[in-house]
């Protein structure tokens, strides 16, 4: 019971803390939470699916075809979410002066949050397969139902709270600085998805390595521990990285980052509207 | 940018692996009762090397390491394949990670002589 409740945690909890970090990112923007909801729901809906096709899926292109799957959803999460930044490297002073401003809602960012959704789809697919596919070995082998739906509920929740917890603790960050620092975990989380896409890709043998542990740091901090785990999902940690991961996940960091640069430089702000009070700590009562 | 970059590198990869395919060595790994029936898989360094995981069960398994940055499901009675390597002489573990009791080593040696 208590295994399964781990291994489900372990499961939910990346997809959890995706979406915690794009609920951060989409912050003010209306109808956000109807377009994230989508995303999950879509996503464990083709979770179902995926797990029902899981022997054909992994069968296809002689064996490779779940890495690749993997690979193609990971890289397609890679670009929405560069997209989402880029596009608020132009917006987020703006988006944020309005919340600052008015303390609503704002209606804008359809297109990110169309990206935010398709992030969401598939950080829920690709974990809840798994969840599915584990927890359906656990109840063929029988006798457990009881406990596995107990360990199963219990590391569901457990994730979703981890979640809810770096939801609220980000909500804590000053409206001021709040796109700069969900922009900087979002271009770190989309390095680290990019990594884990050149990790599967190397595993279907259609990238090489350039060179497998070119450093070994799982005794400083191992990808076993939480804090190792809660790192690979947030910032890519790697404890033993090959080569190409490195290559993809610099690449992704320097292309997004110059983009977002180059956006930034494009549309200049507006500047502060005179009159406006300064209030620093109208964060502390903003929700 | 990074796409055209990515596609290059994908291009560049793929006649790379077409080339070596001929000579890339198999090994296989078996799953039985949810365990590992090779717990320690003796394989050349420096060598890029084709696993096949057979589950031989119809519970799913997952072929997990974290050492080689793998992850696989292998759904019952069905195969997958793995590549692995070129790797540095060492040790690299790997798991089930849907039954963690299932735990098990790559050991890739200095001389160039393939175990198993």
């Amino acid at each position: 019971m208590l295994a399964t409740a781990i291994i489900v945690f372990r499961e939910v909890l990346e997809a959890a803390l995706v979406i915690a970090v794009v609920l951060g990112a989409s912050r003010g923007i209306a109808g956000r939470g109807w377009w994230i909801l989508g995303g999950i729901l879509l996503g464990a809906l083709s979770a179902a699916v995926v797990a029902l096709f899981a022997g054909a899926i992994a069968e296809a292109f002689s064996g490779t075809g779940q890495a690749l799957l993997n690979a193609a959803i990971l890289l397609i999460a890679v670009v929405m979410l560069a997209w989402h930044n880029i596009w608020m490297s132009s917006h987020g002073r703006k988006l944020a002066g309005e919340i600052k401003a008015v303390g609503a809602a704002v209606q804008a960012g359809n297109k990110t949050l169309a990206a935010l959704l398709v992030v969401c789809f598939a950080a829920v697919m690709r974990e809840g397969s798994e969840v599915v596919l584990f927890l359906w070995a656990i109840a063929a082998s029988g006798g457990h139902e009881f406990g596995m739906s107990i360990g199963g509920f219990a590391g569901l929740i457990a994730g979703i709270l981890v979640g809810a917890l770096l939801y609220r603790s980000l909500l804590f960050i000053p409206i001021r600085y709040f796109f700069s620092v969900t922009g900087w975990l979002i271009l770190l989380l989309t390095a680290g998805l990019a990594a884990q896409a050149a990790g599967f890709l190397n595993q279907t043998g259609l990238l090489p390595a350039l060179g497998n542990s070119l450093w070994n740091t799982s005794h400083i901090l191992s990808q076993n521990s939480i804090l190792g785990q809660l790192l690979h999902i947030l910032v890519g940690y790697i404890a033993r990285p090959s080569g190409i991961e490195l290559v993809f996940y610099a690449g992704t960091l320097v292309t997004i980052y110059g983009l977002m640069r180059l956006m930034k430089h494009k549309h200049r702000p507006p500047p502060v509207r005179p009159g406006l009070p300064t209030q620093a700590d109208i964060s502390t009562t903003n929700p | 940018m990074s796409l055209r970059l990515s596609s290059l590198t994908l291009l560049v990869g793929l006649s790379a692996s077409t080339l070596a395919f001929a000579a890339t060595p198999t090994l296989e790994l078996i799953i039985q009762n949810q365990q590992f029936t090779t717990r320690e898989l003796s394989l050349p360094a420096d060598t890029k090397i084709k696993l096949v995981v057979h589950n031989q069960d119809s519970l799913p398994a997952e072929f997990e390491s974290y050492d080689l940055s793998r992850e696989v499901v292998v759904p019952g009675h069905s195969s997958v394949t793995v590549y692995i390597g070129p790797l540095s002489p060492g040790r690299y573990n790997f798991f089930n990670d849907f039954n963690h009791a299932a735990q098990g080593w790559v050991v890739a040696e200095p001389v160039a002589h393939p175990g198993n």
